[in-house]
């Protein structure tokens, strides 16, 4: 992001910036920025806040009015948590009681079967979500239906390749959107009651480890990985599994204290 | 929060290895004053609209936004894992901030909002996307654009 300031600085725009990892913006030195202490995602703050992401974009904006730089600056605030349970400290729940996943070792057939199941447990919930939004979602990457998702992803289980519904992208660039719209379509649902929203940490660990589409997409990563399609296994190297779900398991090391 | 001391010490690392470009000069381009700006946003979070191509791995290119899109059809196929996207799926103004942009339009606090409006997606390469940023200065120009907001993901 830094590197698009200086190259539209010297084609003769202003730019300021907000920046999220302030390391990167030091070393990359844009005219303008203001590092925010947000979470990656959340550049202008949070969600249902207009008022606090409005102060942002004034403390950045205020930037343009320096006479020299670069300019880095850092805006004093956090964000509003989430509203919801877990700002109360009492642990957030979903709305829904999936029941417990069929197992790694479960058969293709076996998780497929789950996955139709809970994805038809928790579509009242993503259609309340989306009418609380006016019919705003995120889902929808793939240009499938969410059934159409649960059955082209569950069909690479086996190790085969299914015919591409999206003739003009890459097949396993459709696998990445068709895997985006089912967790999107899981996040919406699992937030849809008001009052009761969980932020990225929450939903995140809820669907990698308590859910069947989390569980199926575990079992899909190594099958992925031994697939003779590159862009396929570039997909299982690089954007299936999160980093914080990978390091999971690891410990902490002590931190020196400073 | 991304402060490098909150982060688990694999995340850190991951970030403090990322490679950023270095610049052996500071452009800098002055101007009126913040209340008789045009400003655009330009985000890099990988935002489309609905029946836009989506973003796949290493595009450099960019998608476009007319200032009143309909927020029910931007959508965001940016291929990263590794960032939220609860607070975009509750209200897209934490990352294209075009609503919030509005109102300090009305509160006279920017001279005006642009017609139009950008996003890259961020883990491409800067280098490819330069020749893009380049082609995009020229029609923020014809939108009579003074200032751009950037805005990563």
């Amino acid at each position: 992001m830094s590197a698009l300031g200086h190259y539209l600085e010297e084609e003769g725009l202003a730019t300021t910036q907000i920046s999220l990892v302030r390391p990167h913006t030091e070393k990359i030195r844009p005219p303008r920025a203001l590092w925010v202490p947000f979470e990656l995602g959340r550049p202008i703050g949070a969600p249902g806040h207009p008022e606090f992401q409005k102060k942002v974009m004034r403390a950045a904006l205020a930037l343009l009015e320096r006479d020299a730089g670069p300019v880095l600056e850092d805006f004093p605030e956090d964000a509003p948590a989430d509203a919801g349970p877990s700002a109360e400290g009492e642990g957030w729940v979903c709305p829904v009681a999936l029941g417990a996943p069929p197992g790694l070792d479960a058969e293709p057939g076996s998780l497929a079967a789950a996955l139709a199941r809970e994805i038809h447990q928790l579509t009242p919930w993503y259609d309340l979500g989306r009418e609380a939004r006016g019919g705003r979602t995120t889902f929808g990457l793939a240009g499938l239906g969410i059934e159409a998702v649960g059955g082209f992803v569950t069909s690479f289980l086996d190790g085969e390749r299914p015919d591409n519904p999206r003739p003009e992208i890459e097949l396993g660039d459709v696998l990445k959107l068709a895997i985006e719209d089912l967790k999107n379509y899981y996040f919406e649902a699992s937030n849809a009651q008001p009052g009761k929203t969980a932020g990225n940490a929450e939903l995140q660990e809820w669907f990698w480890n308590e859910t069947t589409a989390g569980e199926m997409l575990r079992v899909l990563h190594p099958v992925i990985m031994e697939s003779d399609d590159s862009r396929i296994r570039l997909l299982g190297e690089k954007a299936l599994i999160p980093r914080r779900q990978k390091n999971r398991a690891k410990p902490e090391a002590p931190r020196k204290a400073s | 929060m991304v402060r490098m001391t909150d982060l688990p010490d694999y995340e850190r690392e991951y970030l403090l290895e990322v490679p950023c470009p270095t610049f052996d000069s500071d452009p800098w381009v002055a101007g009126p004053p913040v209340a008789e700006r045009r400003v655009a946003i330009i985000s890099t979070a990988g935002l489309q609209r609905r029946e836009d191509r989506p973003f796949v791995r290493d595009d450099a290119d960019y998608r476009v936004f007319h200032k009143d899109t309909d927020s029910a059809d931007i959508v965001m196929s940016h291929v990263s894992v590794n960032f939220d996207r609860t607070g975009f799926q509750q209200d897209l103004n934490v990352v294209f901030p075009v609503e919030r942009l509005k109102e300090l339009e009305a509160e006279g606090a920017i001279g005006s909002v642009a017609d139009y409006h950008y996003s890259f997606m961020g883990s491409t390469t800067p280098d490819d996307m330069e020749p893009l940023v380049r082609e995009i200065a020229g029609y923020l120009r014809e939108d009579c654009v003074d200032a751009v907001l950037l805005a990563p993901v």
